[in-house]
């Protein structure tokens, strides 16, 4: 690890410091690993604290007069890794070689000293924070652990710091997977205390009230005889084989290759087991030079930093002083968008919620919804009795809209059609106060067009959630024309107390994710139009690792919508989103999509797309619909619709679920020169 | 129904070790409710026959109740000690005899029947809380002459007592304290203090974690020629001095009391029984010698004399204060019931913790001591101040 790449590196120490066990069972030397700020800047490894701690175990295994070692961490903190911000900069294969190197020679020697170690996993461990209690004797685990972790494939890397081969000979292949692969794989999903040690990877878990204490007095007791850790044996036969096998399967299946390290954070648990020590850390150093040399790790990194920064401080939001306090929500309609959007506000602002609708049985149902949503939260234990109690009272119905006279913010979630809207919003403004936010849950209709005629056009935002809103991270917040700063910043607010990751676009017709999406779809159609059969149009976009085919979301979203937005894009730029006749086909026979329910496609509704004489191969319609996404994005881009690239990409990674490993989409076309020859320059230098 | 007041047993004691106050003590980066939440929950792993959920109380004293000896200690203690939500607690001062005052009171609970068992204790960090934290005499204390303008200044208080008593000198003084040190150390050497101590982690971002266990401020080796040397920063040309005192401290301490007939339903083994207490108000500029007043109601309550006491766990504030004390009971400077293990000046004295170190320390004994029936702890306390507790030895030859 080069430390001039990782200039600005905080140091994590190595504070040694000697401990009496209990019982007489001798010295301790504990090695507490800090980077001397509070729990709010997680300790991390590079090549500075690495060599430190490097020099304290050295120092430590010359001594004759220790019992044993222990390492541990600042307060709620274990360690969370390597230190990251410096590996897109590794340019040159030997500096990349070099991290996984470093990282091995390093921790290896708390497995080979001459006593034996243990690693107290105090607080939140992942990945190098996980790998260094691996390389250690004996662990254990505070209950108040709540982030443990091996997300390294999540972001494009391995555990390669001993964790593909030390974890599946703890804890055997099948267990292993599931932390190496199943969890990153599932939104970087993060283990517990009791978890950690349910799977074997902790000999012992202690409260957190006197952790440390408990551990130590754990340690003299093993160290006496008077505890014997038993594990259980690990099976390298067939069961390692068969999890081996399963992990590939489900990998293959969900990313067909589009991922590499998954693949070969598979490969090097698949070969742990016949592996010698030596053989297997030097296999997780090569794996960690190729893909931090790949673009997917890149890709992965940059899209970690949008999801953890760029997602908190979205970019062009008004100063955040200006947004005024939100005491009251209205909700206009009563169906079912209305209810979940009713259900988000009351839970996440805590604040009286009334829906209006015209007809009292649609309004009934509406709040009923909402409640016994409520019922559903309160019997799977996820929220309190009093919480419920609280939560039902305050999501409320109402005929008249003289309800919101005290609403602070009023979002609308009626039929998708303008004057319906807008007749929606004039109604509203005759009974809210002059400076109350009117919110569209529009996903493809002009928002200046809404505001238009009223009396207070500047309060007037577009609230653009994703199905289902309570999941759903993103939230696109559309600015007007005439949206004034006070509303954006009182959007922007409610958006974050909401949970959600904002991110500010111009009223643009279907935003940024639908016109994205439905860029692709509409590509992808059109070659199905002409003749491609739909399995292979399904599979051309495999490659990228999409979370699934385009044929499949057109099904999730519902033909009718789909349809809709694209006679919006349609309307608004003709050439590039033609109007598909077999499309409007589809949606008028009622079908849900082109599958059955068992997920194989439905004879009629290819029958409705039959008929092309020009198909394309799988090749090429991925060519297609990759230069039409480059197309489309640079469009955007020029047309201001968000302020950056990173913008769509963090829009496309939180609101279509697009992998890490592609960056959101743009790292992706630029890496594989698509942006370059269809617009004739990258988006990001 | 005439009500029938209940025995009332100390079955367990545990502290944590004490250390030096100040930047550059053991405990300078761990927090006060921190120390005496792992007293707490030491002191439940020793007891494993006890349900958590038959503690009734939580009596915990601070003198400063603010910060992290602040927000109800006992209560926030017992939350943070993983004790069941519907076990209560509360916070409780009377400075220096602040643990001992919450034993009495709840145990005084326990006699009348409201309790079964209770969890009592102290805890004081003076690195953090030091003496006199946010005080505000009021001013009618010195313009009505309610008290010497000494009265506020412990070490003051100890010079006033060598005026009182002008038979104890500085050399009787310094005699006792390196008396205090041998007998410690000794105490240290036989395994005596260690059982009582819960090691407690201990934090430092400069050092990293470490662990207490052993106290920080004992000075094994001190010797009188030694202890002449020091200055007495208290008045010049004085008698007080940092060898000839306790120091300023951290720590907790935790005991746990229930009423016998309950103690034997749960199987746990009671060490003494608390047989009465006394608290006795003095001048506060002599407060060193509220012990005398204290101990001399008790004894005549229970028609006992001094000569029935066979142990005397007296906290050493001052030297001057203990030697008060023995020469009002005409009791040799070196008599061997009194803290034949050393005490406060060798192993430190964080006030409001201190009461139940004596307790512990007094039960330990009685455990070897089985031809000893009365025991007492005894302490002064600021403002004027002096408690006495009288114990029965249940290990007595006989006695049980």
């Amino acid at each position: 690890m080069n430390p001039d790449i990782f200039a600005d590196e905080v140091v994590t120490h190595a504070l040694v410091r000697d401990v009496a066990l209990p019982r007489g069972a001798g010295t301790l030397a504990l090695i507490t690993l800090d980077n001397g700020h509070d729990h709010t800047r997680p300790s991390t490894f590079g090549p500075r604290g690495l060599t430190e701690l490097g020099e304290a175990l050295d120092a430590v295994a010359a001594r004759e007069d220790i019992a044993a070692v222990g390492v541990t961490g600042k307060p709620f903190i274990f360690a969370v890794g390597a230190d990251l911000k410096g590996v897109p900069l590794i340019g040159d294969r030997a500096d990349a070689a070099a991290v996984g190197r470093l990282g091995h020679d390093v921790f290896r020697r708390l497995g080979e000293l001459r006593v034996p170690s243990f690693a107290y996993y105090n607080g939140a461990a992942m990945g190098g924070g996980v790998e260094i209690g691996l390389h250690c004797t004996y662990r254990t685990v505070s209950t108040g652990v709540t982030a443990f972790a091996l997300p390294e494939a999540f972001l494009g890397l391995v555990p390669g710091w001993g964790g593909t081969y030390l974890l599946p000979r703890l804890i055997g292949a099948e267990k292993a997977l599931k932390v190496v692969i199943d969890n990153p794989l599932a939104q970087n999903r993060m283990l517990k205390g009791p978890q950690v040690r349910e799977l074997g990877i902790a000999d012992a878990i202690f409260d957190s009230a006197d952790f440390l204490e408990e551990s130590l007095a754990w340690t003299a007791r093993v160290l006496k005889g008077e505890v014997v850790v038993d594990r259980p044996e690990v099976d390298t036969g067939k069961a390692w084989d068969d999890a081996v096998a399963l992990a590939r399967w489900n990998v293959d299946g969900r990313l067909h290759g589009a991922a590499p390290s998954y693949v070969k954070a598979i490969d090097l648990i698949a070969a742990a087991k016949d592996r010698t020590r030596d053989e297997g850390f030097a296999a997780e150093d090569e794996a960690l030079a190729d893909l931090i040399m790949s673009g997917e790790l890149r890709a992965g990194l940059y899209a970690f930093d949008l999801t953890q920064k760029r997602a908190k401080k979205p970019a062009g939001a008004p100063d955040a002083a200006l947004a005024r306090p939100v005491t009251k929500v209205g909700v206009v309609g009563a169906g079912l968008m209305a209810s979940q959007l009713a259900l988000l506000f009351a839970r996440r602002l805590e604040v009286p919620v009334v829906m209006t609708d015209l007809d009292q049985e649609r309004l009934d149902r509406g709040v009923g919804h909402a409640h016994a949503e409520i019922g559903r939260l309160l019997a799977k234990g996820r929220i309190s009795p009093d919480k419920a109690n609280r939560l039902t009272a305050l999501v409320t119905g109402s005929l008249t809209k003289d309800a919101f006279a005290d609403a602070d913010l009023v979002i609308e979630a009626v039929f998708e059609e303008m004057s319906v809207k807008r007749a929606v919003f004039a109604e509203v403004e005759e009974h809210v106060s002059a400076e109350c936010v009117l919110a569209t849950n529009t996903s493809s209709l002009s928002v200046t067009e809404m505001a238009a005629g009223l009396r207070h056009p500047e309060r007037v935002v577009g609230f653009h959630f994703f199905n289902p809103v309570a999941v759903l991270p993103l939230l696109e917040v559309v600015r007007g024309e005439r949206t004034g700063d006070e509303a954006l910043a009182t959007a922007f607010a409610t958006g974050r107390t909401l949970k959600k990751s904002c991110v500010l676009v111009k009223d643009a017709p279907a935003f940024v994710v639908n016109r994205v999406l439905l860029r692709l779809l509409a590509e992808i159609v059109a070659a199905v139009d002409e003749g491609t059969p739909i399995e292979v149009a399904e599979r051309a976009a495999a490659p990228l690792g999409l979370p699934m085919p385009p044929f499949v979301l057109m099904g999730l979203v519902g033909p009718a919508i789909a349809l809709h937005v694209n006679e919006t894009l349609h309307a608004a730029f003709p050439g590039r989103f033609p109007l598909s006749d077999n499309l409007a086909k589809l949606v008028a026979s009622g079908k849900p999509g082109v599958y059955r329910p068992d997920l194989t496609l439905d004879p009629e509704a290819v029958e409705i797309f039959a008929g092309g004489d020009r198909p394309s191969t799988e090749e090429q319609v991925l060519d297609r619909a990759l230069a039409a996404l480059a197309d489309e994005i640079r469009l955007m881009l020029d047309e201001e619709v968000v302020a950056a690239p990173e913008d769509i990409d963090l829009c496309m990674l939180l609101g279509a679920g697009w992998p890490f490993h592609l960056g959101g989409i743009t790292p992706y076309l630029d890496r594989t020169g698509i942006s370059e020859k269809v617009t004739g320059r990258r988006f990001r230098t | 129904m005439p009500r029938t007041a209940r025995d009332v047993v100390f079955v367990d004691g545990v502290r944590t070790p004490f250390g030096k106050a100040g930047p550059k003590g053991l405990y300078a980066q761990t927090r006060a409710d921190d120390l005496v939440v792992r007293a707490i929950r030491e002191l439940l792993r020793r007891n494993p026959s006890l349900p958590p959920e038959r503690v009734d109380e939580v009596a915990i004293a601070a003198t400063t109740q603010t910060g992290d000896q602040g927000l109800t200690i006992g209560r926030s203690a017992a939350v943070l000690a993983g004790l069941p939500k519907s076990v209560p607690g509360y916070a409780i001062d009377r400075m220096c005899a602040g643990a001992m005052t919450a034993v009495t009171t709840a145990g005084a609970g326990i006699s009348f029947g409201s309790y079964d068992v209770v969890i009592a204790g102290g805890v004081e960090h003076m690195g953090r809380h030091p003496m006199g934290e946010g005080v505000d005499p009021n001013p009618r204390f010195l313009a009505d002459r309610l008290v010497d303008p000494s009265a506020l200044v412990m070490g003051s208080t100890a010079e006033n007592l060598h005026d009182r008593f002008p038979g104890i000198t500085r050399r009787r003084a310094d005699a006792y304290a390196a008396r205090s040190q041998a007998k410690v150390a000794e105490a240290y050497a036989a395994g005596r203090v260690q059982p009582d101590l819960v090691p407690t982690a201990v934090r430092s971002a400069e050092r990293g974690f470490g662990l207490a266990t052993e106290d920080e401020p004992p000075r094994p080796g001190t010797t009188v020629a030694d202890l002449a040397a020091l200055k007495t920063p208290f008045r010049a040309h004085g008698n007080v001095t940092a060898g000839n005192a306790a120091g300023l401290n951290d720590g907790a301490t935790a005991c746990l009391l229930a009423a016998e007939d309950v103690a034997a339903d749960l199987g746990l083994t009671p060490r003494m029984r608390l047989v009465d207490f006394s608290f006795a108000g003095v001048e506060p500029e002599v407060m060193g010698v509220g012990p005398v007043p204290a101990t001399e109601r008790l004894l005549a309550r229970n028609a006992l004399t001094m000569d029935d006491i066979g142990l005397i766990e007296i906290n050493e504030a001052f030297a001057v204060q203990v030697l008060a004390f023995l020469e009002h009971f005409k009791i040799a400077d070196d008599d061997a019931r009194v803290n034949p293990w050393g005490g406060a000046i060798a192993l430190g004295h964080p006030l409001a913790a201190s009461g139940v170190r004596l307790m512990n320390q007094l039960s330990r004994l009685f455990e070897e001591r089985t031809d000893v029936r009365y025991g007492i702890t005894t302490m002064c306390v600021g403002m004027g101040m002096g408690g006495t507790v009288l114990w029965e030895n249940v290990n007595r030859e006989g006695g049980k």
